[in-house]
């Protein structure tokens, strides 16, 4: 009972708590650069904007633009439901594994990338076929890292794995530092942040993400926009979780441990968002031919974690 | 580390003198503002210490932690001193007309005599340190000292040269450090903590304890890193631009000593590994990199148009002969790598010798400009013609009688590889001869470009080391004193 | 294993793979101060592991080793280097030889040979010294790869002290080592010296880079 409804608070959490912590990023950055910024409550407010107007749709578009932002929304919801956020006791958590983590921000990615060529405009396909090399070499470095966490813990279920970190299964292990880094790197490339791509802006060379969603308005932009949004949350609540997980809530829980693990989980949110934006500050964005460096880098430490393990359990 | 002090040698152990007065003088030359006085400094320190190293042929200290002397390293340690002697007075002479045709400056001057001593003294220490650690160090700024030495000349090729040098034999250390530590910790778990795990008398009596693999992979970097300092192919290329960029007299320790104090320490590690039964054979890497660096070199023989590199290439030759004979092993094989090593220092010292004097009277160093020199400068031209014929392998001399006890051993054992080897030396034999008849005979270029207005008493003074040298290896090609070849027998079985 | 020895054991495992990381970050950056900046945090680490080192063998004399990697490495080289890129104007972007990807992938290539070779020979010693020492091996292999595959009399020295960091770290793992802090001066010296000799040779001035490739092409012999 208590699974249920733990999984039912998650599916509504992350999608009420994403646009904040994006509010959060981008004040903290104004912040930084000498700006007072927006509240962090504007993406609300922005969506209740976005939500009040007209969708409008090109000539040239067929039904995949259409049901793209539904189909990626959707997806990436599924995915951020089944990281344990606050708590492991879940009703999907036994179903989910950091596999289909990784297939389920495939879809999303792909029909946002099919959405943007659709229109036919040149943007559109730019930021496509940059979005796919840098797919290319961010899955590859997702599924290295999801090795060496299940290689150490023997499992691939966020759940299982937060179980075993909390259980303290694991001391500090140079693995997961390797890995930890190189989750943060494709974290990195996976939201679109800077060094990456910049989320904010709309200049032609260097867009990425926001190229494909140029065509996009009313609702459909919501969508698009919401669906960035819960991604980050996402990738926060994962590496918080695996690497940080003190404080969440295991099954059996009372609701004093249920609400610490709240507590937690937001106060995780709030550093992490805080460090980004600090960290978006100080980085200059890189040029496109050094992607495949720096994805490449993340792909080699997760090998580098892999081999490690081997090191550690030889001794 | 307090606890070093206490193995320090006292004023009656020789190597007291032997150490002490090269490094007390390196710091004297460096305050000596005139360098007059301070190459005949440097011939007195010199002879100061061979006169010391002589002393311990009578009496041997007791090894220490610290350093130690036995069969092995007591007649390298005499040989060098003895080609640091001859070399000084060399140098006097050398750096006498490179100063009158103002090539150094004074600073530089103070800055070489100086360097020399250093280099010595950082021989020295290599040779008789029984710590592994120690040694390493003394390798490490033996090479510092030397790429100094290199650049003394500061063209743009000198600097090249010493660049190279320094970065090529820098990694080479480097892992020869590697390697150092590796066989700390294959010792360690014998040997206890400390300086006990580093000590090479003590290791040896129990290196049949030591963990095999982790000596085996520590033989690997020693070789690598010490083999590149001996100048083994592939690991050669800095020896011809260091040996050809340098002051002569520097050419000429290189040559003879420093390839020789590398080579030292490949071998104790080769002994270390040796007598640990279950290790590798070091025997056939050995065979391999000495084969190779042979025929490498003899091959470039051919095509060198500088004289001093043509030398240095020679130099690789031998060192290649003299690893091949302690690679094969065995008692008749070792008895004749410890004589090619002495005999290729003494002639090849006096090779360069004779190189520094033609190359200033010329004022060239490319082979092509130099004509006629037993006509033009009969002593030094037929002194050149005999060194290189010794170095050659020409009967009567000793490098023949040398390479004629490593082929001649190689025969007995492993017949197959006698003749790469048999012909590796005739191709060189075939290089050198025929760069010699160019060089020596024929006619003298018209206008002889005398650089300076050199001395008589300075012509003696160069011409004698290489004379003296050229006598030494002659008499031992001729006849070998019983002491001596009991000497080298026992240390032949040292090496085993 | 004891829970204290587990935990140093831990950290000391941990300081290292930073050492090695750092390492690998060498190989990545195309700017010359960034090389200079991670080269200064690898000598950071370097003093870290050592000062570990020194706190858990009771070997007060590593805390000297520890304190040379602090000040002269981590500090006065990269300044010193610093320096001299700006007074003798030496490009300031890294020259490969080879593909950044491809180096990493090297780089990887020789940590994993690295691991294969010292773990099976090293199954008595203590696990401290064991994933130490395949570390430091794995270190000392970048560093030379780094000399190999960048060209530039400033990346080149960068490299040799990268290797000679991984053998400063192999020595204070090796347990009970003697002679520790004589070699660490002993690179020190070797390290001031070259300094000196790019400023004074003005290396610069002579060649535009001191590539080995290059210097293959004087051969003393064109004639």
């Amino acid at each position: 009972m208590t699974a249920i409804l733990g999984q039912i608070a998650q599916i509504f959490l992350v999608v009420a708590l994403a646009p904040l912590i994006t509010g959060w990023v981008r004040l903290v950055k104004s912040r930084l650069n000498g700006r007072i910024g927006a509240s962090p409550f504007q993406p609300y407010r922005d969506f209740y904007r976005l939500l009040q107007k007209e969708a409008v749709v090109a000539h040239s578009a067929s039904w995949v633009f259409r049901a793209a932002p539904y189909v990626t929304f959707a997806a990436v919801w599924l995915a951020a439901c089944i990281i344990p956020t606050f708590t492991t006791n879940m009703v999907l958590a036994p179903a989910a594994d950091l596999i289909a983590l990784v297939a389920l921000l495939g879809v999303a990615r792909f029909w946002t990338a099919l959405a943007g060529m659709d229109v036919g405009t040149s943007f559109g396909g730019l930021g496509a076929s940059r979005e796919m090399m840098i797919a290319s070499l961010a899955e590859p470095a997702m599924l290295m890292v999801s090795f060496s966490l299940s290689l150490i813990t023997g499992t691939t279920s966020p759940a299982q794995i937060i179980a075993f970190v909390l259980g303290g299964g694991v001391g500090i292990e140079v693995s997961l530092g390797l890995a930890l880094a190189a989750l943060i790197m494709v974290a990195i490339a996976e939201n679109g942040r800077i060094p990456i791509d910049n989320p904010a802006t709309h200049l032609e060379l260097t867009m990425v993400h926001e190229a494909m969603v140029l065509e996009y308005s009313g609702r459909h932009l919501a969508l698009m926009e919401g669906a960035g949004m819960v991604r980050l949350t996402l990738f926060m609540a994962l590496i918080s979780g695996i690497f940080a997980p003190w404080g969440m809530a295991q099954p059996g829980a009372g609701a004093l441990g249920v609400a610490l693990g709240l507590g937690a989980f937001l106060a995780k949110c709030f550093i992490l968002a805080t460090a980004l934006g600090f960290f978006e500050t100080v980085i200059a964005k890189m040029r496109v031919f050094r992607y495949a460096d720096f994805l490449g880098g993340a792909l080699l430490l997760g090998l580098l974690a892999t081999i490690f393990i081997y090191v550690s359990e030889a001794v | 580390m307090m606890g070093h002090l206490a193995n320090f040698p006292g004023a009656d152990n020789p190597l007291l003198w032997i150490l002490g007065v090269p490094l007390g003088s390196a710091g004297f030359l460096v305050v000596l503002k005139e360098w007059r006085v301070a190459t005949w400094v440097n011939v007195v320190a010199s002879a100061i210490t061979f006169a010391s190293s002589l002393m311990l042929l009578d009496h041997r200290p007791a090894a220490t932690r610290l350093l130690f002397i036995d069969d092995f390293n007591v007649y390298l340690v005499v040989l060098t001193s003895f080609i640091g002697l001859t070399t000084a007075v060399f140098s006097a002479a050398y750096i006498a007309r490179e100063s009158e045709a103002q090539r150094l400056s004074d600073l530089h001057l103070r800055f070489y005599h100086s360097m020399y001593q250093a280099f010595l003294f950082t021989m020295l220490l290599a040779l008789t340190a029984n710590n592994t650690g120690v040694m390493w160090v003394a390798v490490e700024a033996a090479t510092l000292t030397t790429v100094l030495m290199v650049s003394l000349y500061r063209t743009r090729e000198a600097i090249e040269a010493a660049w190279k040098y320094f970065i090529l034999c820098s990694v080479g250390i480097g892992l020869a450090l590697f390697g150092t530590t590796l066989v700390y910790l294959a010792a360690q778990p014998v040997m206890g903590d400390g300086a006990d795990a580093m000590a090479w008398t003590l290791m040896i009596k129990r290196a049949h304890a030591f963990q095999p693999d982790l000596l085996n992979l520590a033989f690997v970097f020693v070789l690598v890193g010490y083999g590149t300092k001996v100048g083994l192919a592939p690991l050669h290329s800095w020896l011809p631009d260091a040996h050809a960029e340098g002051p002569t007299p520097i050419s000429a320790v290189l040559s003879g000593l420093l390839l020789n104090v590398a080579l030292y320490a490949l071998l104790r590690f080769k002994m270390l590994i040796a007598a640990n039964g279950q290790a590798l054979t070091p025997g056939p890497l050995l065979v391999m990199m000495g084969l190779s660096s042979l025929f490498l070199a003899a091959f470039m023989l051919y095509r060198r148009g500088d004289i001093k590199r043509l030398f240095a290439y020679s130099s690789i030759e031998h060192m290649g002969v003299i690893t091949f004979a302690f690679g094969m092993g065995g008692a008749l094989a070792n008895f004749a790598g410890l004589m090619h090593m002495t005999m290729h220092s003494l002639t090849k010292s006096a090779i360069f010798f004779a190189v520094g004097i033609i190359s200033q009277n010329e004022g060239t160093k490319r082979i092509a400009d130099i004509r006629g020199l037993t006509a033009s400068h009969p002593v030094l031209g037929w002194g050149f013609v005999l060194a290189v014929l010794a170095i050659a392998g020409l009967p009567p001399m000793g490098v023949f009688m040398s390479e004629f006890l490593v082929v001649s051993s190689t025969f007995a054992r492993q017949p197959l590889l006698a003749i790469p080897l048999a012909l590796g030396l005739l191709l060189a034999f075939g290089a050198l001869v025929s760069r010699l008849q160019m060089m020596a005979f024929g006619e003298p270029p018209k206008v002889v470009a005398s650089h300076g207005t050199a001395t008589t008493f300075s012509s003696i003074l160069a011409l004698t080391p290489l004379w003296v040298h050229m006598l030494l290896v002659l008499v031992a090609g001729l006849y070998l004193p019983k002491e001596l070849v009991a000497w080298f027998q026992v240390v032949a079985r040292l090496l085993g | 294993m004891a829970d204290i020895s587990q935990f140093s054991y831990e950290v000391a495992h941990l300081i290292g793979a930073t050492v090695l990381m750092a390492g690998f970050q060498l190989l990545y950056q195309r700017r010359l101060f960034a090389v200079l900046n991670t080269f200064a945090f690898q000598a950071l680490a370097l003093a870290a592991a050592a000062a570990w080192q020194a706190h858990v063998q009771h070997a007060p004399h590593l805390y000297i080793t520890a304190a040379i990697a602090l000040v002269f490495k981590a500090m006065i080289v990269p300044f010193a280097l610093h320096w001299l890129v700006e007074k003798l104007g030496i490009h300031r972007s890294v020259e490969t030889a080879m593909s950044i990807g491809w180096t990493m992938t090297s780089g990887v290539a020789l940590v994993a040979l690295s691991i294969l070779l010292v773990l099976p020979v090293t199954a008595n010693a203590a696990a401290l010294t064991r994933e130490s020492l395949a570390l430091a091996m794995s270190v000392i292999l970048l560093g030379l790869l780094m000399m190999i595959t960048r060209h530039n009399a400033v990346t080149q020295v960068v490299g040799f002290m990268a290797l000679e960091n991984g053998l400063i770290l192999a020595a204070v793992s090796a347990k009970g080592m003697p002679l520790v802090v004589e070699i660490s001066i002993a690179f020190s010296v070797l390290v001031a010296m070259t300094l000196f000799g790019i400023f004074f040779f003005r290396i610069r001035e002579r060649f535009e880079t001191l590539d080995l490739n290059d210097l293959e092409t004087y051969r003393g012999d064109r004639q």
